[in-house]
C-alpha cells in the first residue's frame, strides 16, 4: 500500500496575522510555520497503517524552500520520503495539478490530505485532486480503515456520521476524529535523527492558468469594548440582548 | 442567462443554506441581469420557500441514484442543468466536496467560502474568508465560468419575493456514477440544531468541570432555539462529541449570537467563532482574554449566573 500525505505548511495556530502595508500579502514576518493540523491526523493514520499493515509513505508539499522544515518534521514524525514541488503555493488549482501528477506517476493507492488549510481556508486542493485523476473522494474524513484494496471512511455529515466503501485509488481528506488528539505524534529524537538522511526530493512545477487573482487582504473590525451586566442583574443582558443588539 | 444554485435538502427539507446560496445568487443576478434557478435534488418541500428568497425558477431531479450524496454524482447533476457562467453552492460539508469536480467539469474557476456579496460582477470581486477569520481576502476572477461557495451564515437570508415556476429536470445519473458506495448513515436526533446552521449557540468549555453540568447549557440552548457547542479541549477528554467543537481545527461558525460560557477565549478558539455578530461570554476571571473579544459580559460563576440567565430567558419568552 503506497500512501501520498499532502502538507501544506501554514502559520502556527497562534499566530498574530498582519498583511504587508499595501494589503496585497501576508506578512510572513516573525511567523512560526507548522504541519497544518488537519494534515497532522491525516499524517498519524497514514503512519499507524505503515506500522499496523506496511503502508509506505511519501510526503508531498508544493512549496519554496522555506517549507522543508515543516516536511522534515512530517519525516521524523514516521514518513519514508518526500517530495517538494518548487512553486509559490497561492493558487488551489495550481496545487492540485502538481499533487495528481505526483500521485498518479507514484501510483500511490491513497492520497491522504487535510479538509483545509487554515490559512487561505480554501477546502479545494483534495476534491480537486481527486477529480483530475477521476479518483473515489471523501471529504471531512473521521475514520479510516484499509482492507486489501478498499477503503472503508467515515465522514462528518451535517447532523451525523456516515460510512462509505471505495476502491483504490481514493483520495481522502481529513480532519480530527482520523485520529484522536491523544495519538498525534511528537517527533523523538531519533525520528527528527532519521528524518535528517530520508529522501527529500525536489521537483518543478507544472504551470497551469489561472483567472483567479488576489486584490488583497483586510483584518476584520475589531468589536467595539465589551459591555459588562453586574451578575447580579442578569435580567439586563436579557434586555439588551433583545433590544440594542436586536438577537434574540 | 441563469444562475445555478444548489438549493440542499435534507430528508426532503430544504436547509437554511439553501436559502442563503439563492438570497447570494439574487444578489449576483440584479446585478448582472440574470435570473435565478435553483436546482433541488430528491426535496419535497414545496417550491414557494425559494421564490421567497429570489428563485425565478425550481428544477427538480428525483432519482433514487440521488438518494445517497455522491460528490460525482452530485456535481454530475448541476453540470448538466448549468445554462449561464455562475454556480452558487452553499458552503456545507456535501457541497464544499462537489465544488471543486464541479468546477473542473464545467472549466470553471472555483472561489470557496464567500462571505459578501460581489461588490461587482464583472470582473467578479468579492470578500472570502482566510486565515480563520483573522483576515479577509478580496479576490477578483478575471473572466469566464465561475464555481462559488457561499459560507454559512455569512452572507445571510435576504427576502426577494420572486413568482416562481417549478420544472421537473431529466439527468443521466446512475448508481455507476458514483465512486463510493454509502454503507451505513447515523443521523443525530433530527430535533437537534445543526451548529452550521444555527442563528444562536450556546457553547461551554472547561470552565464547566465536568460532562455532567452540560445540564443547564443544553436547557439555555432549548429554551432560546440554539444549537450547543464546545471549546477543543471539552472534546478531547470527551466531555461532549468531536462535532461539537468550534474553533480554528474545529467548526467555524457565524451565528447572530454566540454565548460562550467557562471559554478562556484562546486564539485558536475565537478563530472559529468570530464571525459571530454579537458575542456574550460568562466568566468569574474578569482578565479571561474573551471578554476582549465579546459584546457583552458577565462576570461570574457559570454555576450562579447560568441558572439565573434560564430563569430571566423563560420570563421573557412567556412575555
Ligand atoms: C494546534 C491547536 C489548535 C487548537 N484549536 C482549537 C480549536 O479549534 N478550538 C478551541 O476551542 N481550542 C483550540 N485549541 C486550544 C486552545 O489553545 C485553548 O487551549 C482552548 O480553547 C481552551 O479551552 P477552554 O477555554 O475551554 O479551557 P481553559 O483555557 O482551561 O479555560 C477555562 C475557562 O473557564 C473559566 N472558568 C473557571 N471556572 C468557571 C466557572 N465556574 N464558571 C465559568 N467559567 C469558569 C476560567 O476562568 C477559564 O477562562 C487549539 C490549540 C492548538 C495548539
Ligand atoms: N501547498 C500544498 N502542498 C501540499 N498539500 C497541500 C498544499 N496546499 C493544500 N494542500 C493539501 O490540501 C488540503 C486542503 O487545502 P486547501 O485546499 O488549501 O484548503 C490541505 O489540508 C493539504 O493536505
Amino acid at each position: 500500500m503506497k500512501i501520498l500525505v499532502c502538507i501544506s505548511s501554514v502559520p502556527d495556530t497562534t499566530a498574530k496575522i498582519n498583511f504587508t502595508s499595501d494589503g496585497k500579502e501576508f506578512d510572513k514576518n516573525g511567523v512560526q510555520f507548522v504541519i497544518n493540523p488537519h494534515d497532522e491526523f491525516s499524517l498519524t493514520r497514514a503512519v499507524q497503517l505503515q506500522e499496523t499493515q506496511g503502508a509506505k509513505i511519501t510526503v508531498v508539499t508544493v512549496g519554496d524552500i522555506s517549507v522543508e522544515p515543516v516536511m522534515r518534521k512530517a519525516l521524523a514524525i514516521g514518513a519514508d520520503d518526500a517530495i517538494r514541488v518548487n512553486a509559490d503555493a497561492r493558487d488551489g488549482f495550481f496545487v492540485a495539478t502538481q499533487i495528481a501528477k505526483i500521485a498518479k506517476e507514484g501510483g500511490y493507492d491513497i492520497v491522504l490530505a487535510g479538509r483545509e488549510s487554515i490559512d487561505f481556508n480554501g477546502g479545494e486542493v483534495p476534491g480537486f485532486v481527486a477529480g483530475i485523476l477521476d479518483y473515489a473522494f471523501v471529504n471531512g474524513c473521521v475514520g479510516l480503515k484499509v482492507e486489501g484494496n478498499s477503503i472503508e471512511a467515515v465522514r462528518e455529515i451535517d447532523g451525523g456520521k456516515e460510512t462509505v466503501s471505495a476502491s483504490f485509488p481514493v483520495v481522502i481528506a481529513g480532519q480530527k476524529g482520523l485520529v484522536e488528539e491523544s495519538e498525534l505524534r511528537i517527533p523523538n529524537m531519533r525520528g527528527i535523527m532519521a528524518a535528517r538522511t530520508k529522501p527529500l526530493s525536489v521537483v518543478e512545477a507544472e504551470q497551469t492558468s489561472s483567472k483567479l487573482k488576489v486584490v488583497g487582504y483586510v483584518k476584520p473590525a475589531s468589536r467595539g469594548n465589551v459591555t459588562l451586566v453586574d451578575k447580579d442583574n442578569v435580567g439586563e443582558l436579557v434586555r439588551l440582548l433583545h433590544e440594542e443588539a436586536k438577537v434574540i | 442567462m441563469a444562475i445555478l444554485v444548489y438549493a440542499e435538502s435534507q430528508e426532503g427539507h430544504y436547509k437554511k443554506a439553501a436559502f442563503e446560496a439563492v438570497s447570494y445568487a439574487k444578489s449576483i443576478a440584479d446585478k448582472s441581469g440574470d435570473t435565478v434557478t435553483a436546482v433541488a435534488i430528491n426535496a419535497t418541500e414545496s417550491s414557494d420557500s425559494l421564490y421567497k428568497y429570489g428563485a425565478n425558477k425550481v428544477l427538480k431531479v428525483s432519482s433514487d441514484a440521488l438518494k445517497n450524496f455522491s460528490p460525482n454524482s452530485f456535481a454530475k447533476v448541476l453540470a448538466e442543468l448549468k445554462d449561464g457562467e455562475i454556480i452558487v453552492l452553499p458552503a456545507t460539508n456535501d457541497a464544499s466536496s462537489f465544488a471543486p469536480l464541479l468546477a473542473l467539469k464545467t472549466n470553471a474557476t472555483l472561489v470557496t467560502n464567500l462571505t459578501s456579496a460581489p461588490s461587482n460582477v464583472s470582473p467578479f470581486t468579492a470578500e472570502r474568508r482566510a486565515f480563520s477569520g483573522k483576515g479577509i481576502e478580496t479576490i477578483e476572477v478575471t473572466e469566464g465560468a465561475k464555481v462559488l461557495t457561499v459560507l454559512q451564515n455569512a452572507f445571510g437570508l435576504k427576502e426577494n419575493p420572486v413568482s416562481g415556476t417549478e420544472e421537473s429536470a431529466n439527468v443521466s445519473v446512475s448508481d455507476a456514477d458514483s465512486k463510493v458506495k454509502v454503507v451505513k448513515v447515523e443521523q443525530a436526533s433530527s430535533d437537534k440544531i445543526d451548529l452550521k446552521e444555527a442563528e444562536i449557540v450556546v457553547s461551554g468549555g472547561r470552565g464547566l468541570k465536568g460532562p455532567e453540568n452540560w445540564g443547564m447549557i443544553e436547557e439555555l440552548a432549548k429554551l432560546l432555539g440554539a444549537a450547543t457547542a464546545s471549546s477543543k479541549p471539552v472534546a478531547d477528554i470527551g466531555w461532549r462529541p468531536h462535532s461539537e467543537h468550534v474553533g480554528q481545527t474545529g467548526k467555524a461558525i457565524a451565528p447572530k449570537l454566540y454565548i460562550a460560557i467557562g471559554i478562556s477565549g484562546a486564539i485558536q478558539h475565537l478563530a472559529g467563532v468570530n464571525g459571530s455578530k454579537t458575542i456574550v461570554v460568562i466568566n468569574p476571571d474578569a482578565e479571561a482574554p474573551f471578554f476582549k473579544s465579546a459584546d457583552y459580559g458577565i462576570v461570574g460563576d457559570a454555576f450562579e449566573v447560568v441558572p439565573k440567565l434560564i430563569e430571566e430567558v423563560k420570563k421573557f419568552k412567556g412575555a
